[in-house]
């Protein structure tokens, strides 16, 4: 009992506050630190188009291989220029949310024409993820960040080990297998709206199809200079009657 | 100024509500030598009048680049102003760090005035007596700011500060509103013209003057001696010119403008330094 509360009382004074300490049967404290993830999101997909830029991502937080939760928002606006999706643990996104929220806040409170681009958003959050990288304890996402400032857009990633880079089009978890060919065929720098929410709305509908982690409720975010705005959730219409549907097991006897 | 009961404390208020200290730091950025600033459209251009404090030494160096995008000239006490560029310089660099983007002009200046105001408000510390002209190109476009030893920081199209700056002043306001047009070589001749005004009994020469200059295609930089001196001899060929331009009298102008025992201190004779260069 007396080790318990003495553990306690030292984890306290070490501020670990990420990480879950626990007493071991030798009463010293084991640090545990992020191991796996526990509310997981599913794929994000980021396309730049003409005006700017397009995010999307359905709307599901599972529980292991339950889908927990339906209509959970995986897209977020950070300040006037930039929106950002992630996927992974979903706790750890809401922690770099008000993290964001935190930073847009005080560059506001400046009171002075500047405000903070995507491309500095970007930064910022890169240094947050490869830092706790550097502890072991990271926050397990990967973040797509998108925006539009002065005429330029901006797409950028951020891996939850600081891997970071900017790109035409992204995508993350199985986007990155099963809609990324597809972008690489299709996307065009000067696509419309509807070409490009029809291009991601393919992706989406792949994805439905093929990924377990995935339900059919989704949110488009568009920014443009004139700043982001996050759809209301949709569906897309599926259609199982199609050929690869057919006889599923017919390359594997014996699966279901 | 007068000497009085409520001037021992910053942190001391006089009865008329001024706070003497502060105002006294003010007095001794009048001492420095000049500094002078201008911008026009596309460049922020800084010039200093440099004293030497005998034969033996060199010129004091006033102008100092902070970033890329960023440099100072400054007034008064040298050594304080070195220190404040030390704190704009972290500050830079870490926005640097952070947001690989560079730190906009307006909050630099406005940190600076806050470190600024900190020293107006303890009673163990004194006002920094050294005024800065910050020059510097962020998105919103050119700027030129003053940063005052009070904690204030006031914006400018083209602004003058040490001894004898009322005639650079003067030549400044005659023209500021040509300078938005000005191409970047004509901005620096009028920077060398307004800082000649400031001199008394003393030659332009790139020994004794200091030219910097940034630009959105330009990164600061402070001029070398010989395209310093190319320009100083242009100017020589426009003289004519400039002579029309500039005021009648400097020496009279300068010493209208002050108050009474601070003029008497800045008719002293060019060639010695004043301490508060040092």
């Amino acid at each position: 009992m007396e080790h318990t509360i003495e553990a306690f009382k030292r984890e306290e004074s070490l501020g670990a506050r990420h990480s879950g300490a626990a007493a071991a049967s030798d009463g010293k404290i084991h640090i545990e630190r992020t191991q796996y993830p526990y509310v997981t999101g599913s794929s994000v997909l980021g396309i730049k188009y003409k005006d700017g830029i397009l995010l999307a991502a359905d709307m599901a937080a599972s529980y292991g291989s339950t889908k927990r939760y339906k209509s959970f928002q995986r897209l977020k606006p950070v300040g006037k220029h930039a929106v950002i999706g992630a996927s992974g643990e979903m706790s750890d996104f809401q922690q770099i949310s008000t993290m964001l929220d935190e930073l847009t806040l005080r560059d506001q409170m400046w009171d002075d024409s500047n405000t903070l681009g995507p491309h500095e958003i970007h930064s910022y959050l890169n240094r947050i993820m490869y830092q706790r990288r550097n502890k072991f304890d990271p926050l397990w996402n990967n973040i797509i960040l998108g925006g539009v400032k002065n005429g330029k857009k901006y797409l950028g990633v951020v891996s939850m080990i600081g891997v970071h880079f900017e790109d035409d089009h992204v995508a993350t978890g199985f986007g990155q297998h099963l809609a990324r060919p597809e972008l690489r065929k299709q996307w065009r720098a000067d696509m419309t709206l509807e070409e490009g929410v029809r291009l991601l709305e393919k992706c989406l509908l792949v994805l439905y199809y093929r990924d377990r982690s995935s339900i059919n409720k989704y949110q488009i975010a568009k920014v443009t200079e004139e700043g982001v705005t996050i759809s209301s959730p949709f569906a897309i219409e599926t259609n199982w009657e199609l050929e690869a549907f057919q006889n599923p097991t017919k390359n594997a006897e014996g699966s279901w | 100024m007068f000497r009085n009961q409520y001037d021992t404390d910053v942190t001391t208020w006089s009865p008329a509500g001024r706070l003497h200290q502060v105002e006294y730091a003010m007095e001794g950025v009048k001492q420095g030598s000049a500094a002078v600033g201008l911008k026009c459209k596309t460049h922020v251009v800084l010039a200093s009048v440099n004293k030497a404090s005998s034969e033996l030494s060199s010129y004091q160096k006033k102008l100092f680049k902070i970033d890329e995008n960023i440099g100072v000239a400054m007034a008064g006490i040298i050594a304080d102003g070195r220190v404040l560029c030390k704190f704009m310089r972290s500050e830079c660099i870490y926005h640097q760090f952070v947001f690989e983007a560079p730190l906009p002009v307006s909050r630099l200046v406005v940190q600076v005035a806050d470190k600024a105001q900190v020293c107006t408000q303890r009673s163990w510390k004194r006002p920094y007596g050294v005024g800065l002209l910050v020059a510097g190109l962020d998105e919103a476009g050119p700027h030129l700011y003053y940063n005052c030893p009070s904690g204030n920081y006031y914006e400018y199209y083209a602004f003058a500060i040490g001894s004898r700056s009322q005639a650079a002043k003067t030549y400044l306001e005659r023209r500021f509103e040509t300078f938005k047009d000005c191409s970047r070589d004509e901005l620096i001749r009028h920077a060398l013209l307004a800082v000649k005004e400031s001199l008394q009994d003393e030659e332009l020469k790139s020994t004794n003057c200091g030219i910097a200059v940034v630009g959105a295609d330009e990164d600061f930089h402070i001029l070398d001696g010989e395209t310093l001196q190319s320009f100083i001899d242009t100017l020589e060929d426009n003289k004519a010119e400039a002579k029309e331009a500039a005021p009648e009298d400097p020496a009279s102008t300068s010493g209208g403008g002050e108050a009474g025992p601070s003029a008497g201190a800045a008719e002293e004779p060019p060639a010695e330094a004043t301490p508060m260069d040092m």
